[in-house]
Order: structure tokens, then C-alpha cells, then sequence
């Protein structure tokens, strides 16, 4: 437990002192949900048809891209071997890198993500739905990615590798999140969508931290 | 006491050493030397249990290397460790709750150092040889761990560092400690018992 709270409030210090970061990340998923009207037309039934999913899939790319950073620094300086041979569980460690990871992008992001459904013109149980759904969702996103980004880690052009090798992981996150967000939209309760979101976030819980200490035990030896 | 039996490694197909076989006694040095690329670092690593051996084994306390030996051992690696965006002070604080030192006595580790005054620097403005004061720091919160595992622990230090950390490590001996270090330099560190171990 002291592990876990000395790596969390270490990670928040250092993305408060470099606030660039989690508003990069902030930035572009924004950005990108506002572009679709613009590629799309302004036809209000087809925008308010489509917002959960631009939403989500916003949400992936916004995600992915923080990922690529989640070892990367701890990697080069030597933090990471330090983690590795420190008496704290390393799973304490990595679940408390993931959690600020969370708390830096997924949060926010859900937060944010309402405003967004506004301007798709989504009605009000819609847009709560989009947020509950995002709560929910976007831990799932930062658990497998982090196995993802230890898998990657000091592979050349990992980046893109990590993509290929995590995107298809988050199609459940994405099909029930998404889906929540359109049965509120058609008069479905879309508790049962949630509830599967809730169970995957449960197993990638488990499944989550333990690969990426298995991987970042091999990207060291 | 720390042992090893026909310790094989090998970094990328290549093998680097093979049959190594030596123990580390308290109050014992043992001084790895060899030529760049000849395994010093990567011998280091697998006695800290980051890199797995080809063949053979790491005994401590009689028994393999595992979860508890973490507790008793101290690895300082090539890489310091530390983050640009924190000072000095909460980078200490930092490893030292990581490893389960005392945090309280960080401030004083850092005077030992003679950094004392760069405490509250933001670490990216530190040198190369700051910096490394700053990662042997640990050294002087970490009396009570048994064994250290020092990595060119003079490697960019001026001579008054050099000197302050040959102390702490002479200290650390007398009191009953283990010491496997690799250098090119050859700082005299005194001990009952220092044993060289040169890799091909």
C-alpha cells in the first residue's frame, strides 16, 4: 500500500508540474470529436446518431497516444529498474501508474466528453449515459494499455506498434460503451450494456496489472 | 551471504561469462574488473535479479534469490533514477519510500553528499556529476541494508565525491556489510576482505 500511494502521488506531481501533457491529451480528443461534423454535414439526426461512437473512438486514439509515454520515462532514467528491484510489490507500483494515468486522461476526458455529446445535439439521459459509460469504460483503456505500452517498451517505433496490438483489445470497451450511449438514444435501458462494461473493467482488473509486470520484467532482463 | 555457482550470462546470443563461481562474505568486497562489454554490468544485473543467468545460480542466505531478497540488497544501476521535474529533495524521498528507507533522514543523506544546498533544485538543472551525487545519496539512508550493488558508482564523481562515497562504502564494511562494485578507477576502499574477480 505504501508503494502503490508513493507512486501515485509522485506520478501526480510530476504531471502537475508538467501540465502539458494531460492537456495535449485533453486537447486532441476534442479536437478530433469536432472534426466529424465538419467532414460529416451539419445534418442534426445523422450527428446525433453517430456522437457516441466519434466520442469513443476519440476516446481510443486520445488514450493511445498518452500510452506511448505511460513506461517510456521511467524506462530511460532509470526509475523503472529501481521499481524492479525495490521490496515494494510491483504490482502495487504499476497498478498506481495506471491509476494516474487514469485520473490524468480517462477522467478528464469523461468529464469533458458531455460537452461534446452537447454539441452532437445528444438529449440529456444520453449524455449521462455517455458519461457513465466513459467512467466506466476508460479504466479499461489504461489497465490493457498499460500491458501494452510494457510490451512495447524500447521497441523501435513502438508507437505505432502499440497501436496495432491494443486497438483491437478496446473493441469490446468501444462496442458496449458505444452501444450504452445508442440504446439510451432509442428508449432501450442500457443498463445491460453498463453491467458488461462493469464486467469487463472487473477482468482486465485482474488481467491488467499482472501482464504488464510479467512485460516489464522481460523488457528489462 | 551471497553466492553464486557456474553463472552463465548472455546478452543478445552472445555469452559473456560462464562458470563464475564466488561468494560474498559480511564484511566483504568484491571488485568486478573486465574491459567494456565484458559483462560487468550485466553480472551486477543479475545478481540484483533484473537479468535472468543463461545457467547457474544467485544464493542469498542459502537460498535463491526472491521477493524478500529485494529488502536486503541495494541496486544502483548506469542510470541515476532521477526525474527532471522533481528536486533533489523529493527524488531522494522518493527512492527512499520506494525501498523502504527512512525519509526523514533524506535531508541529511543529501549533506552528506555535499549537495545539501541543491536540495530544493528543480533536478533538471543539476550536472552529470550532481546528478550522480544525488543517486548515491541512497547510500547514506541505506546502512541497515546488507548488501550494495554499485554499478561505476565513481563515474563522473570529482575526487572530494569519490572520497566521501569510498567512506560511506568503508563504513558500511566495517559494520558487517557486502559490497560487490564494478570500476574502472581504482579508489581504494578499506576492508578485511576484498576479492577481484576479473571478466574475459
Amino acid at each position: 500500500m505504501t508503494g502503490f500511494l508513493t507512486v501515485l502521488r509522485r506520478e501526480l506531481r510530476i504531471a502537475l508540474r508538467r501540465k502539458g501533457d494531460a492537456l495535449n491529451v485533453l486537447v486532441f480528443f476534442v479536437v478530433v470529436a469536432s472534426l466529424f461534423p465538419l467532414g460529416v454535414g451539419p445534418e442534426p439526426n445523422q450527428l446525433r446518431a453517430m456522437a457516441a461512437g466519434v466520442a469513443w473512438i476519440a476516446a481510443l486514439l486520445a488514450a493511445l497516444l498518452s500510452l506511448a509515454r505511460l513506461f517510456a520515462a521511467d524506462y530511460a532514467d532509470g526509475t523503472l529498474e529501481q521499481m524492479l528491484v525495490a521490496p515494494q510489490p510491483l504490482a502495487a507500483v504499476v497498478l498506481a501508474k495506471i491509476c494516474a494515468h487514469w485520473l490524468l486522461t480517462g477522467l478528464p476526458l469523461a468529464l469533458v466528453a458531455p460537452l461534446i455529446g452537447l454539441q452532437y445535439g445528444l438529449p440529456a439521459d444520453a449524455l449521462c449515459v455517455l458519461l457513465v459509460s466513459l467512467l466506466v469504460g476508460t479504466p479499461v483503456l489504461s489497465l490493457l494499455g498499460a500491458a501494452g505500452a510494457a510490451l512495447t517498451l524500447g521497441v523501435r517505433g513502438g508507437g505505432a506498434l502499440l497501436g496495432l496490438l491494443v486497438l483491437p483489445l478496446f473493441v469490446p470497451v468501444l462496442v458496449f460503451g458505444a452501444g450504452a450511449v445508442t440504446a439510451s438514444l432509442i428508449g432501450i435501458n442500457p443498463a445491460a450494456h453498463l453491467s458488461l462494461l462493469g464486467a469487463f473493467l472487473a477482468v482486465s482488473l485482474l488481467v491488467g496489472p499482472w501482464a504488464s509486470c510479467a512485460a516489464l520484467r522481460v523488457a528489462l532482463d | 551471504m551471497l553466492e553464486t555457482s557456474a553463472l552463465a550470462c548472455e546478452r543478445g546470443g552472445l555469452r559473456l561469462f560462464s562458470d563464475l563461481g564466488f561468494s560474498v562474505a559480511p564484511g566483504g568486497l568484491l571488485r568486478v574488473r573486465g574491459a567494456n562489454g565484458s559483462g560487468k554490468t550485466t553480472l551486477l544485473r543479475a545478481l540484483a535479479g533484473l537479468t535472468r543467468p543463461a545457467a547457474g545460480a544467485v544464493r542469498w542466505r542459502g537460498e535463491p534469490i526472491g521477493d524478500g531478497y529485494r529488502g536486503e540488497m541495494l541496486f544502483l544501476g548506469h542510470a541515476p533514477a532521477i526525474k527532471d521535474e522533481l528536486s533533489v529533495l523529493e527524488n531522494l524521498e522518493f527512492s527512499a519510500s520506494l525501498a523502504e528507507l527512512k525519509n526523514s533522514d533524506c535531508k541529511i543523506a543529501l549533506q552528506q553528499m555535499g549537495i545539501s544546498r541543491l536540495a530544493d533544485l528543480p533536478a533538471r538543472y543539476l550536472s552529470q556529476g550532481q546528478r550522480k551525487r544525488a543517486a548515491l545519496a541512497r547510500l547514506a539512508l541505506s546502512a541497515a541494508v546488507p548488501l550494495w550493488l554499485l554499478d561505476e558508482p565513481f563515474a563522473a564523481l570529482d575526487d572530494e565525491a569519490i572520497i566521501g562515497v569510498s567512506a560511506l562504502c568503508a563504513t558500511h564494511l566495517a559494520a558487517g556489510g557486502m559490497l560487490v562494485l564494478t570500476s574502472h578507477q581504482d579508489v581504494p576502499i578499506s576492508c578485511a576482505t576484498t576479492r577481484d574477480i576479473e571478466l574475459q
